[in-house]
């Protein structure tokens, strides 16, 4: 599946999109961006409620497809910005984590 | 950050890593992984370098007050050394330990201080060395083979 497929097929709102042919080959749900860095695979869909400018880093570093912000979460307009310098694939999901990693599953 | 070539042979980077803005911790490793990927390094070896740098970096903002990190790119290795003047690590086998941490409430609260910097660096890396003194700082060496 690829990242400009989210929106249609589920409705996440694209807060920044890069690269929005980027294939998706997995799904990693986390918070703890330490842990997500060690755990993620590069090319992952990384579910997290954290919007602070850090999780643009690690998503960088690890080199994830996209980061998907569940429950509704937002980017601040510095973090949106920074995530528009950096090429990173941003989006929202208004489901819980949970939920939003099934719907992916099932696609 | 200053860049050496030797004899096309070595390149070095180095760079100054602020611990005074915890939102601008990454700087270093975002460019690293910048250079390395112009150097046409495998990805795989980008990102083991990369991840292990950015968790070197936040350990120098968290817990020394920033330092200095060098990058030293070999025929085959990649060198990285991270140096700080911060408080040491009391017990370099316990800091090993996955979960175990110093860190602060605030520090937790932006999604770090899970006890993961310091196994995830051995983790990433081919090799790591750990130098510490209390109340004198601490050096980290680590190596990431490109074969």
């Amino acid at each position: 599946m690829k990242v400009c497929e989210l929106k249609e097929k589920f409705g996440f709102a694209e807060l920044n999109i890069e690269d929005g042919q980027r294939e998706i080959n997995g799904v990693y749900c986390g918070d703890l961006l330490s842990w997500v860095m060690g755990r993620a695979k590069e090319s992952n869909a990384w579910i997290t409620i954290m919007s602070n400018v850090n999780v643009l880093a690690v998503a960088s570093l690890s080199d994830v497809a996209c980061v998907i912000l569940s429950e509704g979460v937002l980017l601040d307009d510095e973090v949106l910005k920074t995530a528009q310098s950096k090429g990173i694939n941003v989006l929202s999901s208004p489901y819980p984590t949970y939920e939003t990693a099934v719907m992916l599953s099932k696609a | 950050m200053v860049t050496v070539r030797y004899m096309d042979k070595l390149i070095k980077f180095e760079f100054d890593v602020d611990g005074t803005d915890f939102t601008s911790a990454g700087q270093a490793s975002v460019n690293v992984k910048k250079h390395l990927r112009q150097l046409g390094l495998s990805p795989e070896v980008i990102r083991r370098v990369s991840i292990a740098m950015y968790e070197g970096e936040i350990n120098m903002v968290i817990h020394a007050k920033g330092g200095k990190a060098e990058v030293n790119v070999y025929e085959d290795r990649v060198e990285i050394i991270l140096r700080d003047t911060g408080p040491g690590i009391k017990d370099i086998n316990l800091a090993m330990q996955e979960g175990y941490s110093t860190a602060t409430d605030n520090v937790r609260s932006l999604g770090f201080g899970a006890g993961m910097g310091l196994p995830n660096m051995k983790r990433y890396t081919d090799n790591m060395e750990i130098e510490s003194v209390l109340g004198e700082g601490t050096t980290i060496k680590m190596t990431v083979n490109l074969n």
